[in-house]
């Protein structure tokens, strides 16, 4: 008769020798059958474009969708090329990628972070995306960034301005072409001070969250620096619909500048109100009142009508700039859709076209691989001039525009004018300013 | 000194589309027992009636101007509206200024129907279920009205701008023998003010002055009592349904110079005004009016520099602790009527 010696120790060891037993050919089985999540092995390969298609955003989001589908038009080979004429580059060759055709699938952020992780958790998990672009809000770049790092897969952010997105929430396999709150106000500040003079009293009315606070912050530190004072700055409700009683008190308060670190509805409602109430007929400390919008968008624009004339902000980019990509990119999008791209179709089309770039250079739809592609990327012709992806935070590095609402407009999407170009040397900073860490690149699988 | 005016003036306007929204939701609440949740909705309807007639008015054709050129190179078309050709340049471009102010003759019978509509078609069918059924089915009809507008409207604001003649703002510092442009106040925000007066005024003179209005009164005293003395009451609640999305109608037609409209702005005004209604006192119409004006005051004194510096965060909750404090000392609030949602 033999004797059991069952002890507890005993039996952990053998679970743990039996379960590495069972579970070592799975782990080698799935490295050898995908060494990177949703890597592509038929004809085929799919990208999954998260955008508002719903709420308040949602004709940005219609924009940015139009940019998505020219670009993969163009990508297969579609259309008349597009910026693939103009880019630097010449590895894409209008086969798709790799080979592969181009196919995508959407999701709708609505603009909530929960809603546009939901979406793009389905698009990888369910749809195979190997790659996740778009949105329209800082709050959603960075909820999905997160997620794709989780997930193993690339994101090639849309419209996000707030520094956060490659600052302190800055993730490996996160990418931004748009440009943010620091530049915007490195941008502006000399302009301000070349037309409204260095002794001014500003006040800050700021949208009471995360891309909020970078903006002001931003604008305020580089309006300081050339002798401006802030003489307030407060908190706006970001559900605040009319702004009259955060206006009001400007004119009391001996401010002569109000600064709107405002965004979407946010902005065209504060901007209306302040018109309507008539700051900018008003004399202050001898100077005439005037308005600033740090982030301005066309759309935007459209809605806040005839009282962004005269106003200063700063964008991404504009369809009037003559260079050969903008006019590319402006002749393909206007031709198949009957109006000029916004900003928002713009980087989302231009970062559709470095992912692809990007495979095609790595060789591989490895997350690793195209960061390592993207990484120091110098690239031009996509129409923001020459270009650096910044290996340390992967944020896009290129120059600025700073743009006034136009006085005498040709037509609904004739509002802005380009004032000055600024050199992407002066909007250039250190990496390190904003914290946050890249981690290591993570494939998934 | 000057602070207070000003925030009194602010919260007067304000108040002033509170009081018009909950005035007509109180009206529908009154008569025929309904929690309207889609009363916001008709607010912004009333809204797009403006869009819509100023829309109608730049109707246009396309004339090709060869000295200027598109976004693509090709020669410029520019619209040139068909009421500049009838009517000549001036007057014309005086019609499609004054498109704000005329679509208050325009959204008049286009409420009244859609209300009437709405009333007959879905809300009678369920008088008689419970509140809850009420609230989600109107709330469902407020967010499909909603999406048909940006279906059709799209999702970004739209500007309406007053006529030209009102803009800019009266220096009311300057009046009072203040420095100037330390009380300034726009003039689009003072009509705005004197319309919900007149409106406020109108409704309430109806229902006191006239007898269809005694019938109503009686009506939402004694519903059956009404019908025993063979008075078809369910039609005159009907037309009264119908007042009521006038009124809210009318309301939004008017704000949309303060803020550019769009699909969403009935909903940012909805929850606001069921406070209003219940600090108000549930079916009382002067509650509705005082408390809609209460509040708004009180929201613009929350948004000052000053308070917020001591109490951060108070703009956001002001209405809401409001309301607690009133209900927590008149349950009923202000005007409130023994019997009302309390079976």
């Amino acid at each position: 008769m033999s004797k059991m010696n069952l002890t507890r120790r005993g039996v952990l060891k053998t679970g743990a020798i039996a379960g590495a037993g069972v579970a070592a050919p799975t782990i080698f089985t799935a490295q050898s059958a995908a060494a990177f999540t949703n890597e592509p092995t038929g004809s085929s390969v799919t990208l999954g474009f998260n955008v508002p298609q719903t709420g308040p955003y949602a004709d940005e989001g219609a924009d940015e969708l139009r940019a998505y589908e020219l670009a993969v038009e163009h990508l297969n080979g579609g259309g008349d090329g597009g910026l693939m004429n103009t880019f630097s580059s010449k590895a894409l060759q209008g086969n798709g990628i790799m080979g592969k055709k181009v196919e995508y699938v959407t999701g709708d952020t609505q603009t909530k972070s929960d809603a546009a992780r939901a979406s793009a958790r389905s698009m990888i998990e369910k749809d195979g995306a190997v790659m996740i672009t778009g949105g329209s809000s800082s709050g959603v770049a960075v909820a999905v960034q997160a997620l794709c790092q989780e997930a193993g897969v690339i994101f090639m952010a849309g419209l996000t301005h707030s520094n956060d997105t490659t600052g302190k929430d800055k993730k490996a396999n996160g990418f931004r072409h748009f440009f943010n709150s620091y530049m915007s106000g490195a941008a502006l500040a000399p302009i301000l001070a070349n037309n409204y003079g260095t002794d001014r009293k500003a006040y800050h009315l700021t949208a009471d969250y995360n891309w909020g606070y970078t903006t002001e912050e931003a604008v305020r530190t580089s309006t300081e620096a050339m002798g401006w004072e802030t003489v307030a700055a407060v908190k706006t409700p970001l559900t605040q619909t009319d702004f009259s009683s955060y206006i009001a008190p400007v004119l009391q308060s001996g401010a002569d500048v109000l600064v709107l670190n405002h965004y979407g509805g946010n902005m065209v409602n504060s901007l209306t109100n302040a018109v309507q109430f008539g700051l900018r007929d008003k004399l202050v400390n001898n100077k005439n009142f005037e308005i600033v919008v740090p982030l301005y968008s066309r759309l935007m624009a459209k809605g806040a009508g005839a009282n962004v004339k005269g106003i200063f902000g700063s964008t991404n980019w504009h369809w009037s700039l003559q260079d050969e990509g903008s006019k590319a990119f402006v002749k393909s999008f206007g031709t198949k859709y009957g109006f000029p791209p916004s900003q928002a179709a713009h980087t989302c089309y231009v970062q559709a076209m470095l992912y692809a770039d990007a495979v095609e250079r790595a060789g591989s739809f490895n997350p690793c691989a195209v960061a390592e592609a993207l990484e120091g990327f110098e690239f031009d012709g996509m129409g923001n001039g020459p270009t650096l992806y910044r290996a340390e935070d992967h944020q896009c590095f290129k120059d600025v525009l700073v743009v006034k609402g136009k006085e005498n407009p040709t037509s609904e999407f004739d509002l802005l004018e380009i004032v000055e170009v600024t050199p992407v040397s002066q909007v250039t900073y250190d990496a390190s300013i904003f914290g946050g860490e890249l981690g290591s690149c993570n494939p998934g699988a | 000194m000057e602070a207070i005016i000003l925030q009194i003036l602010n919260g007067l306007d304000k108040g002033s589309a509170y009081a018009l929204i909950a005035l007509g939701l109180t009206l529908i609440f009154g008569t025929l027992g309904v929690v309207n949740f889609a009363h916001g909705a008709l607010f912004m309807i009333g809204a797009f009636c403006a869009v819509t007639l100023s829309r109608i008015l730049t109707l246009s054709h396309t004339v090709v101007d060869d000295t200027q050129t598109d976004f693509l190179g090709n020669p410029l078309k520019v619209d040139v509206p068909y009421v500049m050709d009838w009517f000549g340049e001036t007057t014309g471009a005086a019609i499609i200024d004054w498109a704000v102010p005329l679509s208050i003759l325009f959204a008049i019978p286009v409420m009244i129907a859609i209300g009437v509509i709405m009333e007959r078609g879905l809300i009678k069918h369920f008088y008689k279920r419970p509140h809850a059924d009420q609230i989600l089915v109107t709330f469902g009809l407020a967010i499909v009205l909603q999406e048909i507008i940006k279906y059709y409207y799209g999702a970004n604001p739209i500007p309406t701008p007053a006529p030209a003649a009102f803009k800019g703002s009266f220096d009311f510092g300057a009046m009072l023998g203040f420095d100037p442009n330390i009380i300034i106040y726009p003039y689009w925000r003072i009509i705005y003010f004197a319309f919900a007066a007149v409106i406020i005024g109108a409704v309430f003179a109806f229902l006191q002055f006239t007898t269809f209005g005694m019938v109503v009164r009686a009506g939402m005293a004694d519903r059956e009592t009404v019908q025993l003395l063979g008075i078809n009451i369910d039609r005159r609640f009907t037309l009264m349904f119908g007042i009521a999305a006038a009124v809210a109608g009318l309301a939004g037609v008017m704000y949309t110079p303060i803020n550019s409209p769009n699909y969403h702005m009935g909903m940012d005004f909805l929850v606001l005004s069921f406070v209003v209604v219940v600090v108000g006192g549930m079916g009382s119409l002067p509650g509705a009016v005082a408390a809609g004006f209460l509040l708004g005051i009180l929201e613009s004194f929350a948004s000052m520099r000053e308070v917020l510096a001591v109490l951060p965060g108070l703009n956001q909750i002001i209405i809401y602790l409001v309301a607690i404090i009133i209900l927590l000392t008149r349950p009923r609030g202000l005007m409130g009527r023994k019997g009302v949602m309390e079976e």
